[in-house]
């Protein structure tokens, strides 16, 4: 019976892929292990290999094409004494080496779902009828971190594979042509020697911006970070400090495990000499990006690898910078003020577009900056709507939901309807089967039994 | 440690000897007088002196240029010193007052000066370590010729990212001199007891780093080993180690009761080997100094200290507003009515 091979999920957080080119064309022979073609992903191009032997009957999707999805067939082989005209009789039969992440990415969390378009109605960071262009979140930070570096000769990026690997989620491609070895540096795997090598090289008058492939690997670096390029301008009365930005994805992706999935905003956010910076959209990444390198303080930008691939609207503008402290408001509304950040913003508003349908009217700030946090945007909401929710993929003890909940109660407790509520990721360390990582996580589901909850509804 | 050969000092000036004597003697004193400020409840938190130790710091920046840099650890007031740090600002900085160089915000501990190149005073074991290395890096982006003594001690010897540092800085070819002052305990645990090879400069050879070991209680040993380290680095050879052996005649701070070595270990060094001494030696029987000159050395030392004692007394705690400032370059603390 023909068989279907489908389009390879290749990265733990592919959605959608490019079929760059064929290897093999309709009527070859192949063999097991034979390449059949290069599919790019958002982080790589890689080759695509046939797991059994066979003849390729029929290709799907010609070469060239962007945007095809993870297990939307691609071509059918045919086994031996088939001919084309048995296509139409396919099976379902593995065809790939690939098969079993391409199954996961079919139960995929809720959280792989598309963003919702909802268009900010408060003031924006940029003059009305600007010039926008579509641009991913990895783009975005590309431009901003390339801007910064053709001004100011003293900004250097350093990190594992930032240079001839074009970055581990191809956020760098194509610095290392631009800029040379020299400000694009590949280090190697040894989080906690060039943290502080970085720390030192700020201390000597450049502008360091480090990559971690992920925060979690920042944890084997954080004496470096807290107490020597937190606390040095303090300790040093003012006269030496640390101006650099530490940067790379951040929390849970998909489907790696207990080690690898972690939110730490509201780790640094608790550090006095830090910045905390967990942008959502990709005018956000790249506004405060720029700012972050112009910063002459310790900065920790939180991405998201899940992000990295989502396009947004960004003005095109010469240095377009957005200020630290300064929220979003992405949705304005009366009945309940929902507060969150990074990832976060996907549920926040995903739950707002649902309760709308309902007839609750949700306010949806997005903080941008976590340290300097923008209380007075929260607080003006909250009294406006006397109910709030936080929403964020962390931990939930010691959360930023946690600590916003309490200021709310100290400086607008008479405005309160209702206690605030914080939906976080759940108290447990990440699990790696699909159905329990869903649950891990926040959900919109969860976002919006909370608003109904504050609102008794 | 070798025995002390002769005095083979034909090249040392007088002056040159005089400088050393009076640099290793101002630590010795600056040391002692903290030592009794801590015992007055003048000085509080972790104390950690650098008695017996003065000849490592004042051999190398004998040898250091304009412009090189140094970082170190904790113990970390006999750099300063040696640096050309102000005493009195070092020793109000001691007693938490507004005239220290962190104006009273670092304390003992966490120390600095951009002036002089001198970047801490780090409080965590072997941390300064990258942060050398780091130092070193940006002078080579830079594109200058500086050189960064990055000091740290046996102890820190152990911690792992020396050895991140040691395998990027030969990578790199960063120009830092790792010293390593080793006085045989960390904390209160010897050597013997905390390191499966005791030469630590050859923990260097696989990275490809030169290491030699220099007798840390002779203070031209040390000069002339800095000197060669320093011509490494400026050629742009890359990092360069050095192990000097020295010993520390107190605890390892001021409330280590120094239970792990005997009265008599420390009795021996004191006699045999004293890095002061030595100078004093060499001025005096090369003819280089009259005890009365010597004399006038210590009476001048003397004056510093208690000048700088004196300020550390009467200079004002800092102001209450100095709780909030210097944590951001640019900005105000964290909204802290929140």
């Amino acid at each position: 019976m023909p068989t279907e091979i489908l389009m390879p999920a290749l990265s733990p957080t592919m959605e959608e892929g490019t079929l760059s080119k064929w290897l093999v064309k309709e009527g070859d022979t192949v063999a097991s292990g034979d390449i059949l073609a290069e599919i790019e992903t958002d982080k790589a191009t890689m080759e695509f290999e046939a797991v059994d032997e066979g003849v390729v009957g029929k290709i799907l999707i010609e070469a060239g094409t962007e945007g095809v999805k993870v297990n939307t067939p691609i071509a059918v082989m045919l086994e031996e004494g088939e001919s084309a005209d048995d296509i139409g009789k396919t099976s379902e039969a593995p065809a790939a080496k690939d098969e079993a992440p391409k199954a996961e990415a079919e139960k995929a969390p809720a959280k792989a779902a598309a963003p919702v378009e909802v268009k900010s109605k408060a003031s924006p960071d940029w003059p009305e009828g600007t010039e926008m262009k579509s641009q991913t979140v990895r783009e975005a930070l590309r431009d901003a971190m390339s801007e910064e570096m053709r001004k100011d000769e003293n900004v250097y990026l350093m990190g594992e594979e930032v240079a001839e690997y074009q970055g581990a989620y191809k956020v760098s491609q194509g610095m290392l042509d631009e800029f040379g070895p020299k400000r694009v540096v590949d280090t190697p795997i040894t989080e906690h020697g060039f943290t502080g090598i970085a720390v030192g090289a700020a201390f000597g008058g450049l502008k360091p911006i480090v990559e971690f492939m992920t925060f979690n690997f920042a944890m084997q670096a954080i004496d470096q970070i807290i107490n020597s390029a937190a606390k040095t301008l303090y300790m040093s009365g003012g006269q030496m400090g640390a101006p650099m930005v530490f940067r790379g994805p951040n929390g849970a992706a998909a489907r790696v495990g207990a080690q690898h999935s972690q939110d730490y905003a509201a780790w640094y956010a608790q550090i006095p000499g830090l910045k905390v910076v967990m942008p959502y959209s990709a005018a956000d990444y790249k506004g405060l990006m720029k700012t972050a390198i112009n910063d002459p303080n310790p900065v920790i930008f939180l991405e998201n690898e899940i992000l990295y691939g989502r396009s947004f609207d960004v003005p095109v503008i010469d240095d377009f910078m957005i200020p630290f402290g300064k929220a979003r408001i992405w949705k304005e509304g009366k009945d309940v003020t929902i507060v969150s950040f990074g990832i976060g913003m996907q549920y926040a508003l995903e739950a707002a577009e649902k309760l709308a349908e309902e007839g609750i009217d949700a306010e949806v700030i997005d903080l941008r900056t976590i340290r300097p946090l923008d209380y007075d945007t929260v607080l003006a909401s909250v009294m406006k709507t006397n109910r709030c929710v936080t929403v964020e993929e962390g931990f939930p003890v010691g959360s930023i939901g946690n600590h916003l909940s309490a200021v709310i109660m100290e400086r607008a407790f008479d405005y309160l309807d209702a206690p605030v509520i914080n939906c976080t990721g759940k108290d447990v360390p990440m699990p790696y089967a699909a159905n329990l990582e869903k649950l891990a996580l926040v959900t919109t589901e969860e976002v919006i039994a909370a608003v109904k909850k504050v609102t008794y509804r | 440690m070798a025995t002390r050969k002769a005095p083979a000092t034909p090249n040392i000036s007088a002056d040159e000897l005089k400088t050393y004597y009076h640099d290793m003697l101002l630590i010795r004193r600056f040391e002692e007088k903290a030592g009794q400020l801590y015992g007055m409840g003048l000085i509080g938190g972790f104390c950690h002196l650098y008695i017996g130790q003065e000849a490592v710091v004042v051999g190398l920046e004998a040898a250091a240029e304009e412009g090189d840099k140094r970082v170190t650890s904790y113990r970390d007031h006999g750099h300063m010193l040696a640096c050309g740090m102000n005493p009195d600002g070092v020793m109000a900085e001691l007693t938490g007052r507004e005239g220290g160089y962190s104006k009273g915000k670092g304390g003992s501990m966490h120390m600095f000066s951009k002036e002089k190149n001198f970047y801490g005073g780090h409080g965590i074991v072997g941390a300064q370590v990258p942060i050398g290395a780091g130092l070193a890096f940006a002078d080579k982006y830079l594109g200058n010729d500086r050189v960064t003594f990055t000091y740290f001690g046996d102890g820190a010897a152990n911690q792992g990212q020396v050895y991140e540092s040691f395998n990027m800085a030969a990578l790199w070819k960063l120009p830092v001199i790792f010293v390593i002052e080793n006085n045989q305990y960390a904390m209160g645990t010897s050597q013997k007891r905390s390191t499966s090879s005791p030469e630590i400069f050859k923990r260097g050879e696989p990275y490809g780093i030169p290491g030699e070991m220099v007798d840390g209680m002779d203070v031209l040993a040390v000069k002339a080993a800095g000197e060669k380290a320093i011509a490494h680095c400026r050629a742009g050879d890359g990092p360069y180690i050095l192990e000097v052996k020295t010993y520390r005649y107190r605890g390892h701070s001021m409330s280590d009761p120094a239970k792990y070595r005997t009265r008599e270990e420390v009795q021996k060094m004191r006699t045999e080997k004293d890095p002061i001494d030595h100078v004093r030696d060499l001025l005096v029987s090369g003819g280089h100094a009259t005890e009365d000159d010597l004399k006038e050395i210590d009476k001048s030392i003397k004056s510093i200290v208690n000048q700088s004692a004196e300020f550390a007394k009467e200079s004002p705690e800092p102001g209450v507003d100095e709780l909030w400032t210097d944590i951001y370059a640019d900005v105000a603390p964290q909204d802290e009515d929140a």
